[in-house]
């Protein structure tokens, strides 16, 4: 299998890959330089304190959360405090919809007409903002972690069970008949023939419901929250605190690239067969 | 020695089509009743706490109450009307945007980059920060709309800028079209399909977050956001809440449902070419 990576335009790709990296942070840094000179020079001194320049976002949000002793893996109090518990809500509430979303979605997928019974409800669920439930949860589960965890698996487990629903009947018939002629049973052919070719529309569903999973966690912060992102922007706010403020949201954007690219490491390995599939085709 | 001719069966026969549709539809619909029957029942019985969770008669009640009431629907035209302008400003600014960067390799990856990092970043995390700067709520939900908008719409008209044919437009230069003729026969009708589709996208992320916006910039101000921040207040306005609920949900299906098929039926072509069902 090696020996296919190594092809003539596998090799060009990395090569443009590894130059495409260079030239978008340059063109990063560009940007951040353009920034720093509007913020300094051009912005009315009305508007200054509301738009602090990078550097003093940068070393805000060095040292709000990421100054800390390495025996805390640098982390300071205020990320061990707010940082840790977004997170812990955010991925427990994306696996726990995951762990849902994906087998009902197959299994409703595979099934000629269980999905014709619940597709306008999932279709209205869907349609619902998440964040409107909220109060809902709140009458429920009062303001507890619960009530956060339960908004975010409402709002991302319909893009995770609508793309398995899409993914598991899109499976080829012609390779499940080969799979029944082969005697292979229920099991095998499940775990052989159609979560395989599921794959990519559940890694499409996982991904979009990953970067809601990190709207509905700040959302649910904002209100009556004790700790998280959420809390911590909106007491930056009560007092006033504009640069923690800033890069608050510019963690919250860091903590959505770093995910997002680590699911497409994943994905990018787990669906290898596919795009070398593709390239021999 | 001839046979009695076979009596035809007289059965109502539907159309393929119709059959093909209805059963769907009827399926559809009882998984709709078995789900509102859960919902009475599980209230009438004591299942659930009819004050947490009210049977669905009650909520259906006052669903049907708020939409003759003329406040609730001051208040839902308030957020169709941010969402709009959200939607609009966003379409402004990302399709020449999104044109510009598709068609030059150079700023696309660089275009890339800021996307990729400012796309993260949801639109609610500003609201404590626009609560400061901009003072009025509705222009306040407009902006937010317009940012959380730009980028659906902005990473598709790139994906579309990217997809035009280069033997047309290599064909459209032998032809001795202009700029502005390439621009108008070659990249419109290529690009548009793509551009209707981040819209539709952008759509229910703007109506999320002028709702998400309202729900969460305290109270005093219109909208549906606040019409259920105010409701959950009441001790007895869980009714309330699930009936704006009810509301909300539908009025998304039915934006989604109109930008749907007004993309099926102005680029029926498009869709025919993709092999999808039209």
């Amino acid at each position: 299998m090696s020996g296919r990576r190594t092809t003539a335009p596998a090799r060009r790709r990395a090569g443009s890959g590894l130059a495409g990296t260079a030239l978008r942070w340059s063109v990063f840094l560009v940007v951040v330089g353009f920034w720093q000179l509007v913020t300094t020079t051009l912005t009315p001194a009305d508007y200054a304190p509301y738009f602090p320049p990078p550097s003093t976002i940068a070393r805000t949000l060095y040292e709000t959360w990421f100054s800390g002793p390495v025996s805390h893996g640098f982390l300071t109090g205020t990320a061990i405090h707010d940082l840790l518990p977004s997170l812990g809500r955010l991925l427990g509430g994306w696996a726990l919809a995951a762990a849902v979303g994906i087998p009902a979605g197959v299994a409703l997928g595979r099934s000629r007409h269980a999905i014709e019974y619940v597709r306008p409800l999932v279709h209205f669920a869907r349609s619902i903002p998440a964040t409107t439930l909220i109060p809902v949860f709140v009458v429920l589960f009062r303001f507890s972690t619960t009530m956060r965890v339960s908004v975010i698996v409402f709002g991302v487990v319909w893009p995770i069970l609508l793309n398995a629903i899409e993914g598991a009947r899109q499976v080829e018939p012609a390779q499940l008949d080969i799979a029944r002629v082969f005697k292979l049973g229920r099991q095998t052919r499940l775990w052989l023939v159609v979560v395989p070719a599921a794959a990519p529309r559940i890694f499409a569903g996982l991904r979009i419901s990953l970067s809601l999973s990190i709207i509905l966690m700040v959302t649910s912060e904002l209100v009556g929250a004790t700790d998280g992102i959420g809390f911590f922007l909106s007491n930056a706010k009560k007092g006033f605190e504009l640069p923690e403020m800033w890069s608050a949201i510019v963690l919250l954007g860091i903590v959505g690239y770093v995910l997002n690219t680590a699911l497409l490491a994943v994905e990018r390995r787990v669906l290898g067969w596919q795009y070398d599939a593709e390239e021999y085709r | 020695m001839t046979h009695p001719p076979a009596r035809k069966p007289v059965v109502v026969r539907l159309s393929r089509k119709a059959r093909r549709t209805a059963g769907p539809l009827l399926r559809g619909f009882a998984g709709v009743e078995v789900f509102l029957l859960a919902g009475g029942v599980g209230g009438r019985v004591g299942l659930v706490d009819p004050s947490y969770l009210p049977p669905t008669s009650t909520v259906l009640a006052h669903a049907g109450r708020l939409l003759t009431d003329g406040g609730f629907l001051r208040d839902i035209a308030f957020t169709l009307g941010g969402w709009s302008a959200g939607l609009l400003v966003a379409t402004a600014i990302a399709v020449p945007a999104g044109v510009l960067f598709g068609s030059l390799p150079v700023v696309d990856s660089a275009a890339r980059v800021l996307v990729e990092f400012l796309r993260p970043i949801p639109a609610v995390a500003l609201v404590p920060l626009a609560l400061l700067v901009v003072a009025d709520q509705g222009e306040m939900e407009r902006l937010l709309a317009a940012y959380a908008a730009t980028w659906p719409i902005l990473v598709n008209t790139i994906y579309g800028a990217g997809a035009v044919d280069p033997l047309a437009r290599d064909m459209a230069r032998c032809f001795g079209l202009g700029r502005a003729a390439i621009l108008l026969r070659v990249w419109l009708p290529s690009v548009a399909p793509f551009v209707a589709t981040g819209v539709r996208l952008a759509s229910s992320v703007a109506l999320i977050v002028t709702i998400s916006t309202e729900l969460i910039s305290g109270g005093g101000g219109d909208g549906l956001g606040q019409f259920v921040f105010d409701a959950s207040g009441d001790p007895d306005g869980a009714a309330e809440v699930f009936a704006a609920v009810l509301v909300i949900g539908t009025l998304g299906l039915l934006l989604d449902a109109g930008l749907r098929y007004g993309e099926r039926t102005a680029f029926r072509w498009h869709f025919e070419r993709l092999g999808e069902p039209g």
